[in-house]
Protein backbone atom coordinates (compact mmCIF):
# COMPACT_ATOMS: atom_id res chain seq x y z
CA UNK A 1 0.00 0.00 0.00
CA UNK A 2 1.16 3.51 -0.66
CA UNK A 3 0.97 6.51 1.72
CA UNK A 4 2.03 9.65 0.84
CA UNK A 5 2.93 10.20 4.65
CA UNK A 6 3.22 6.93 6.80
CA UNK A 7 0.75 7.35 9.22
CA UNK A 8 1.69 7.86 12.95
CA UNK A 9 0.39 4.31 14.24
CA UNK A 10 1.13 2.73 11.23
CA UNK A 11 2.77 -0.04 13.40
CA UNK A 12 -0.59 -0.62 15.14
CA UNK A 13 -2.93 -0.50 12.27
CA UNK A 14 -3.55 -4.35 10.51
CA UNK A 15 -4.52 -5.11 6.74
CA UNK A 16 -6.36 -8.01 6.59
CA UNK A 17 -6.02 -9.80 3.29
CA UNK A 18 -9.00 -11.79 1.74
CA UNK A 19 -9.39 -14.36 -0.88
CA UNK A 20 -11.91 -13.67 -4.07
CA UNK A 21 -14.20 -16.86 -4.48
CA UNK A 22 -16.34 -16.33 -8.05
CA UNK A 23 -19.01 -18.69 -8.86
CA UNK A 24 -18.51 -18.56 -12.83
CA UNK A 25 -21.48 -19.93 -14.31
CA UNK A 26 -23.79 -17.83 -12.15
CA UNK A 27 -22.72 -14.28 -12.82
CA UNK A 28 -24.06 -12.53 -15.50
CA UNK A 29 -21.59 -10.08 -16.28
CA UNK A 30 -22.74 -6.18 -15.07
CA UNK A 31 -19.43 -5.36 -13.58
CA UNK A 32 -20.50 -3.82 -10.60
CA UNK A 33 -17.92 -5.69 -8.98
CA UNK A 34 -15.35 -4.60 -11.68
CA UNK A 35 -16.82 -0.73 -10.91
CA UNK A 36 -16.60 -0.46 -7.72
CA UNK A 37 -13.47 -2.77 -6.03
CA UNK A 38 -11.47 0.06 -4.31
CA UNK A 39 -8.54 -1.67 -4.89
CA UNK A 40 -9.21 -2.76 -8.87
CA UNK A 41 -8.25 -6.23 -8.01
CA UNK A 42 -11.21 -7.58 -10.72
CA UNK A 43 -11.27 -7.25 -14.32
CA UNK A 44 -13.59 -8.64 -16.63
CA UNK A 45 -12.40 -11.52 -18.15
CA UNK A 46 -12.54 -12.59 -22.28
CA UNK A 47 -13.88 -16.03 -21.45
CA UNK A 48 -17.47 -16.66 -21.92
CA UNK A 49 -19.60 -18.59 -18.91
CA UNK A 50 -22.21 -21.62 -19.60
CA UNK A 51 -24.81 -18.45 -20.01
CA UNK A 52 -22.08 -16.29 -22.99
CA UNK A 53 -21.53 -13.46 -20.28
CA UNK A 54 -17.99 -12.63 -18.88
CA UNK A 55 -17.18 -13.41 -15.72
CA UNK A 56 -14.95 -11.21 -13.52
CA UNK A 57 -11.50 -12.36 -12.89
CA UNK A 58 -9.00 -11.63 -10.08
CA UNK A 59 -5.95 -10.04 -11.70
CA UNK A 60 -4.58 -8.80 -8.52
CA UNK A 61 -5.55 -11.02 -5.95
CA UNK A 62 -2.61 -9.99 -3.59
CA UNK A 63 -4.37 -6.61 -3.27
CA UNK A 64 -7.59 -7.64 -2.08
CA UNK A 65 -7.82 -6.42 1.54
CA UNK A 66 -11.19 -8.07 2.76
CA UNK A 67 -13.84 -5.70 2.51
CA UNK A 68 -16.14 -7.44 0.75
CA UNK A 69 -17.63 -4.97 -1.09
CA UNK A 70 -17.97 -7.31 -4.31
CA UNK A 71 -19.64 -9.55 -1.84
CA UNK A 72 -22.54 -6.86 -1.22
CA UNK A 73 -23.26 -5.75 -4.55
CA UNK A 74 -23.17 -8.69 -6.37
CA UNK A 75 -26.90 -8.94 -7.68
CA UNK A 76 -25.86 -12.88 -8.24
CA UNK A 77 -24.48 -14.40 -5.51
CA UNK A 78 -21.59 -15.09 -7.63
CA UNK A 79 -18.56 -13.63 -5.63
CA UNK A 80 -17.64 -13.74 -2.28
CA UNK A 81 -14.46 -13.14 -0.08
CA UNK A 82 -12.92 -15.14 3.12
CA UNK A 83 -10.45 -14.00 5.02
CA UNK A 84 -7.09 -15.37 4.75
CA UNK A 85 -5.17 -15.93 7.75
CA UNK A 86 -1.83 -13.75 6.79
CA UNK A 87 -2.15 -10.15 8.20
CA UNK A 88 0.46 -7.50 7.34
CA UNK A 89 1.01 -3.97 8.90
CA UNK A 90 0.97 -0.89 7.11
CA UNK A 91 5.05 -0.83 6.86
CA UNK A 92 5.53 -3.81 4.63
CA UNK B 1 -22.16 -25.68 -12.64
CA UNK B 2 -18.72 -26.29 -14.65
CA UNK B 3 -15.96 -28.67 -13.32
CA UNK B 4 -13.95 -25.98 -12.20
CA UNK B 5 -16.45 -24.89 -9.13
CA UNK B 6 -16.45 -27.78 -7.61
CA UNK B 7 -13.93 -27.35 -4.77
CA UNK B 8 -15.40 -23.90 -4.07
CA UNK B 9 -16.38 -23.34 -0.75
CA UNK B 10 -20.32 -22.39 -0.19
CA UNK B 11 -21.28 -18.85 -0.63
CA UNK B 12 -22.68 -16.90 2.55
CA UNK B 13 -25.58 -16.19 1.47
CA UNK B 14 -26.59 -20.04 0.71
CA UNK B 15 -27.68 -20.39 3.82
CA UNK B 16 -30.93 -18.61 2.89
CA UNK B 17 -31.01 -18.70 -0.22
CA UNK B 18 -32.92 -21.53 -2.41
CA UNK B 19 -30.65 -22.51 -4.21
CA UNK B 20 -32.56 -24.90 -6.58
CA UNK B 21 -34.33 -21.28 -7.83
CA UNK B 22 -31.09 -19.78 -8.16
CA UNK B 23 -29.82 -18.37 -11.08
CA UNK B 24 -32.46 -15.92 -10.32
CA UNK B 25 -34.66 -14.50 -13.27
CA UNK B 26 -33.55 -10.93 -12.80
CA UNK B 27 -31.78 -9.17 -15.88
CA UNK B 28 -28.15 -8.93 -15.70
CA UNK B 29 -27.42 -4.88 -14.04
CA UNK B 30 -30.57 -5.18 -12.38
CA UNK B 31 -30.74 -3.94 -8.65
CA UNK B 32 -33.08 -6.05 -7.03
CA UNK B 33 -30.21 -8.99 -6.67
CA UNK B 34 -28.06 -6.22 -4.53
CA UNK B 35 -31.23 -5.29 -2.39
CA UNK B 36 -31.84 -8.77 -1.35
CA UNK B 37 -28.38 -9.45 -0.63
CA UNK B 38 -28.60 -6.13 1.59
CA UNK B 39 -31.65 -7.63 2.96
CA UNK B 40 -30.08 -11.25 3.79
CA UNK B 41 -26.76 -9.63 5.54
CA UNK B 42 -29.58 -7.11 7.53
CA UNK B 43 -31.13 -10.58 8.69
CA UNK B 44 -27.96 -12.65 9.41
CA UNK B 45 -27.87 -9.38 12.18
CA UNK B 46 -30.97 -9.69 13.34
CA UNK B 47 -31.26 -11.53 16.44
CA UNK B 48 -35.15 -13.67 16.36
CA UNK B 49 -35.23 -17.05 15.36
CA UNK B 50 -35.75 -17.61 11.77
CA UNK B 51 -38.36 -19.88 11.76
CA UNK B 52 -40.39 -17.19 13.36
CA UNK B 53 -39.46 -14.88 10.37
CA UNK B 54 -41.94 -14.23 7.38
CA UNK B 55 -41.46 -12.84 3.81
CA UNK B 56 -44.49 -11.59 1.72
CA UNK B 57 -44.48 -10.33 -1.72
CA UNK B 58 -46.16 -9.42 -4.00
CA UNK B 59 -46.33 -9.11 -7.72
CA UNK B 60 -43.74 -7.88 -10.20
CA UNK B 61 -40.31 -8.21 -10.47
CA UNK B 62 -39.41 -7.45 -6.98
CA UNK B 63 -42.36 -10.09 -5.94
CA UNK B 64 -39.85 -12.93 -6.78
CA UNK B 65 -38.24 -11.70 -3.82
CA UNK B 66 -40.41 -14.56 -1.41
CA UNK B 67 -39.63 -17.46 -3.45
CA UNK B 68 -35.81 -17.04 -3.74
CA UNK B 69 -35.37 -16.38 0.15
CA UNK B 70 -35.50 -19.72 2.18
CA UNK B 71 -37.73 -18.89 5.16
CA UNK B 72 -41.69 -19.37 5.27
CA UNK B 73 -42.37 -16.67 2.60
CA UNK B 74 -45.63 -16.20 0.43
CA UNK B 75 -46.20 -14.92 -3.40
CA UNK B 76 -49.11 -13.13 -2.42
CA UNK B 77 -51.83 -11.62 -5.52
CA UNK B 78 -51.31 -8.46 -7.17
CA UNK B 79 -50.96 -5.87 -4.76
CA UNK B 80 -52.53 -7.87 -1.79
CA UNK B 81 -48.61 -8.09 -0.44
CA UNK B 82 -49.40 -5.96 2.90
CA UNK B 83 -53.16 -7.36 3.35
CA UNK B 84 -51.63 -10.95 3.77
CA UNK B 85 -48.48 -9.63 6.31
CA UNK B 86 -51.35 -8.13 8.26
CA UNK B 87 -53.47 -11.13 8.51
CA UNK B 88 -50.45 -12.92 9.47
CA UNK B 89 -49.29 -10.45 11.68
CA UNK B 90 -52.77 -10.29 13.98
CA UNK B 91 -52.45 -14.40 13.22
CA UNK B 92 -49.64 -14.52 15.48
CA UNK B 93 -48.34 -11.54 16.65
CA UNK B 94 -44.97 -13.57 17.49
CA UNK B 95 -44.15 -13.59 14.00
CA UNK B 96 -42.02 -10.83 12.50
CA UNK B 97 -43.34 -10.34 9.25
CA UNK B 98 -41.64 -8.55 6.09
CA UNK B 99 -42.85 -6.85 2.84
CA UNK B 100 -40.18 -7.20 0.06
CA UNK B 101 -42.13 -5.77 -3.08
CA UNK B 102 -42.24 -3.68 -5.99
CA UNK B 103 -43.37 0.13 -6.21
CA UNK B 104 -45.94 -0.81 -8.84
CA UNK B 105 -47.45 -3.19 -6.42
CA UNK B 106 -47.32 -1.49 -3.13
CA UNK B 107 -47.84 2.37 -4.38
CA UNK B 108 -50.17 1.86 -7.12
CA UNK B 109 -52.20 -1.53 -7.26
CA UNK B 110 -51.92 -2.06 -3.59
CA UNK B 111 -51.17 1.73 -2.26
CA UNK B 112 -54.70 1.57 -0.43
CA UNK B 113 -53.90 -1.06 1.76
CA UNK B 114 -50.05 0.74 2.04
CA UNK B 115 -52.00 4.15 3.50
CA UNK B 116 -54.24 2.33 5.55
CA UNK B 117 -51.35 -0.15 7.02
CA UNK B 118 -49.43 2.71 7.94
CA UNK B 119 -52.22 4.52 9.55
CA UNK B 120 -53.23 1.87 11.89
CA UNK B 121 -49.11 1.60 12.50
CA UNK B 122 -49.22 -2.21 11.84
CA UNK B 123 -46.67 -3.84 13.42
CA UNK B 124 -44.64 -5.42 9.76
CA UNK B 125 -41.73 -3.80 8.01
CA UNK B 126 -42.06 -3.19 3.85
CA UNK B 127 -39.20 -2.79 1.92
CA UNK B 128 -40.38 -0.55 -1.54
CA UNK B 129 -37.64 -1.53 -4.27
CA UNK B 130 -38.64 1.25 -6.61
CA UNK B 131 -37.55 1.24 -10.10
CA UNK B 132 -39.40 3.48 -11.65
CA UNK B 133 -41.43 1.36 -13.76
CA UNK B 134 -43.58 -1.41 -14.55
CA UNK B 135 -40.43 -3.95 -15.27
CA UNK B 136 -41.86 -7.71 -15.55
CA UNK B 137 -45.44 -6.38 -17.84
CA UNK B 138 -43.13 -4.66 -20.00
CA UNK B 139 -42.38 -1.17 -19.36
CA UNK B 140 -45.63 0.83 -18.72
CA UNK B 141 -46.04 4.04 -16.41
CA UNK B 142 -45.86 3.13 -12.70
CA UNK B 143 -46.89 6.17 -10.08
CA UNK B 144 -43.28 6.56 -9.29
CA UNK B 145 -41.98 7.68 -13.14
CA UNK B 146 -40.47 10.48 -13.34
CA UNK B 147 -41.75 13.93 -14.83
CA UNK B 148 -40.90 13.62 -18.49
CA UNK B 149 -39.66 9.64 -18.52
CA UNK B 150 -40.49 7.56 -21.38
CA UNK B 151 -42.28 4.34 -21.02
CA UNK B 152 -44.44 1.78 -23.24
CA UNK B 153 -47.78 3.63 -22.22
CA UNK B 154 -45.76 7.25 -22.51
CA UNK B 155 -43.81 7.34 -25.34
CA UNK B 156 -43.83 11.22 -25.32
CA UNK B 157 -42.71 10.92 -22.16
CA UNK B 158 -44.77 10.91 -18.52
CA UNK B 159 -46.79 13.80 -17.87
CA UNK B 160 -47.90 12.93 -14.76
CA UNK B 161 -45.98 13.98 -10.98
CA UNK B 162 -44.76 10.77 -9.54
CA UNK B 163 -45.41 10.13 -5.74
CA UNK B 164 -43.34 10.95 -3.50
CA UNK B 165 -43.37 7.51 -0.92
CA UNK B 166 -41.38 8.74 1.89
CA UNK B 167 -43.57 11.44 2.11
CA UNK B 168 -46.75 9.19 1.40
CA UNK B 169 -46.25 6.84 3.88
CA UNK B 170 -44.69 9.79 6.35
CA UNK B 171 -47.82 11.54 6.29
CA UNK B 172 -49.83 8.43 6.86
CA UNK B 173 -48.27 7.54 10.29
CA UNK B 174 -45.51 5.25 9.85
CA UNK B 175 -42.67 5.02 12.50
CA UNK B 176 -39.53 4.22 10.46
CA UNK B 177 -38.87 5.94 7.16
CA UNK B 178 -35.87 5.54 5.02
CA UNK B 179 -34.84 5.47 1.41
CA UNK B 180 -31.51 4.21 -0.01
CA UNK B 181 -30.27 3.46 -3.42
CA UNK B 182 -28.94 -0.03 -4.51
CA UNK B 183 -25.73 1.28 -4.40
CA UNK B 184 -25.66 2.46 -0.60
CA UNK B 185 -25.35 -1.09 0.54
CA UNK B 186 -24.13 -0.57 3.96
CA UNK B 187 -26.48 2.03 5.03
CA UNK B 188 -29.27 0.08 3.62
CA UNK B 189 -28.31 -3.10 5.35
CA UNK B 190 -27.92 -0.71 8.53
CA UNK B 191 -31.10 0.28 7.97
CA UNK B 192 -33.07 -2.58 7.28
CA UNK B 193 -31.58 -4.12 10.08
CA UNK B 194 -33.01 -0.51 12.39
CA UNK B 195 -36.45 -1.49 10.15
CA UNK B 196 -36.49 -4.91 11.29
CA UNK B 197 -35.67 -4.10 15.05
CA UNK B 198 -38.67 -1.16 14.95
CA UNK B 199 -42.12 -1.85 16.71
CA UNK B 200 -44.36 -0.90 13.89
CA UNK B 201 -44.76 0.17 10.53
CA UNK B 202 -41.61 0.68 9.29
CA UNK B 203 -40.56 1.82 5.16
CA UNK B 204 -37.50 1.55 3.40
CA UNK B 205 -37.48 2.70 -0.34
CA UNK B 206 -34.76 1.30 -2.45
CA UNK B 207 -33.95 2.80 -5.33
CA UNK B 208 -32.85 0.18 -8.36
CA UNK B 209 -31.66 0.14 -11.52
CA UNK B 210 -33.99 -1.09 -13.90
CA UNK B 211 -31.54 -1.63 -17.26
CA UNK B 212 -34.08 -3.76 -19.35
CA UNK B 213 -37.07 -1.33 -19.83
CA UNK B 214 -36.50 1.80 -17.83
CA UNK B 215 -32.84 2.55 -18.34
CA UNK B 216 -33.09 1.08 -21.94
CA UNK B 217 -36.36 3.43 -22.90
CA UNK B 218 -34.53 6.55 -21.60
CA UNK B 219 -31.35 5.78 -23.37
CA UNK B 220 -29.97 5.70 -20.11
CA UNK B 221 -27.79 2.91 -21.00
CA UNK B 222 -27.18 -0.01 -18.45
CA UNK B 223 -27.97 -0.37 -14.48
CA UNK B 224 -24.02 -0.21 -14.21
CA UNK B 225 -24.36 3.44 -15.71
CA UNK B 226 -27.47 4.33 -13.36
CA UNK B 227 -25.53 3.18 -10.53
CA UNK B 228 -23.13 5.60 -11.31
CA UNK B 229 -25.44 8.21 -11.86
CA UNK B 230 -26.63 7.52 -8.19
CA UNK B 231 -22.89 7.48 -7.15
CA UNK B 232 -22.78 11.04 -8.71
CA UNK B 233 -26.09 12.43 -7.72
CA UNK B 234 -27.45 10.98 -4.46
CA UNK B 235 -27.27 13.47 -1.30
CA UNK B 236 -27.62 11.98 2.25
CA UNK B 237 -29.38 13.85 3.97
CA UNK B 238 -30.47 12.31 7.41
CA UNK B 239 -34.05 13.70 8.83
CA UNK B 240 -35.01 16.16 5.43
CA UNK B 241 -38.52 17.75 5.43
CA UNK B 242 -40.23 14.66 3.39
CA UNK B 243 -42.02 17.50 1.00
CA UNK B 244 -38.33 17.94 -0.67
CA UNK B 245 -37.89 14.25 -1.73
CA UNK B 246 -39.46 14.38 -4.79
CA UNK B 247 -37.57 12.64 -8.05
CA UNK B 248 -37.37 13.93 -11.55
CA UNK B 249 -35.82 12.79 -14.06
CA UNK B 250 -32.40 12.51 -14.34
CA UNK B 251 -31.57 15.18 -10.78
CA UNK B 252 -30.64 14.71 -7.60
CA UNK B 253 -31.87 11.59 -5.14
CA UNK B 254 -31.91 12.74 -1.27
CA UNK B 255 -31.94 9.81 0.20
CA UNK B 256 -31.14 8.99 4.59
CA UNK B 257 -32.99 8.33 7.42
CA UNK B 258 -36.21 10.62 7.42
CA UNK B 259 -38.25 9.29 10.48
CA UNK B 260 -37.52 7.30 13.72
CA UNK B 261 -39.91 7.85 16.33
CA UNK B 262 -42.25 5.70 18.36
CA UNK B 263 -45.93 5.02 18.46
CA UNK B 264 -48.50 2.71 19.62
CA UNK B 265 -48.97 -0.14 17.14
CA UNK B 266 -52.35 -1.21 16.37
CA UNK B 267 -52.53 -4.20 18.43
CA UNK B 268 -51.40 -1.83 21.58
CA UNK B 269 -53.98 0.77 20.91
CA UNK B 270 -56.62 -2.43 20.11
CA UNK B 271 -55.22 -3.56 23.90
CA UNK B 272 -55.72 -0.39 25.39
CA UNK B 273 -59.04 1.05 24.27
CA UNK B 274 -60.85 -2.46 25.00
CA UNK B 275 -59.38 -2.98 28.27
CA UNK B 276 -60.43 0.96 29.32
CA UNK B 277 -63.81 0.26 27.65
CA UNK B 278 -64.67 -3.33 28.78
CA UNK B 279 -62.25 -3.32 31.95
CA UNK B 280 -61.20 -7.24 33.61
CA UNK B 281 -63.64 -8.41 31.28
CA UNK B 282 -61.63 -8.01 28.24
CA UNK B 283 -58.68 -10.20 27.38
CA UNK B 284 -55.79 -8.72 25.76
CA UNK B 285 -54.69 -10.34 22.34
CA UNK B 286 -50.69 -11.16 21.55
CA UNK B 287 -49.55 -10.29 24.96
CA UNK B 288 -47.81 -12.96 26.94
CA UNK B 289 -49.89 -16.39 25.97
CA UNK B 290 -47.33 -18.77 27.47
Amino acid sequence: MQYWRKPLDADKIQVPHGEIHIVRDRCKGCGFCVEYCPRDVLELSKQFNIKGYHPPEAVLPEACVHCQLCEMLCPEFAIFVTLREEVETIES
Amino acid sequence: MSKQNNNLPEHPMERLLRMDRIPHIWCSTCGIGTAVSCFISALEKFEYPMDKVAIVSGIGCTGRVAGYIKLDSFHSTHGRAIPFATGLKLANPELKVIVISGDGDLSAIGGNHLIHAARRNMDITVICVNNFIYAMTGGQSAPTTPLTANSSTAPYGNSDPPFNLPLLVGSCGATYVARWTALHIRRLTKSMHEALNKKGFSFIEVIAPCSTLYARRNRLGTGLDLMKFYHDNSEIKHGAPLEELDINFQQKIIVGKFIDKEKPTFVDNWNNWLSQKLGSKFVPYGVAKA
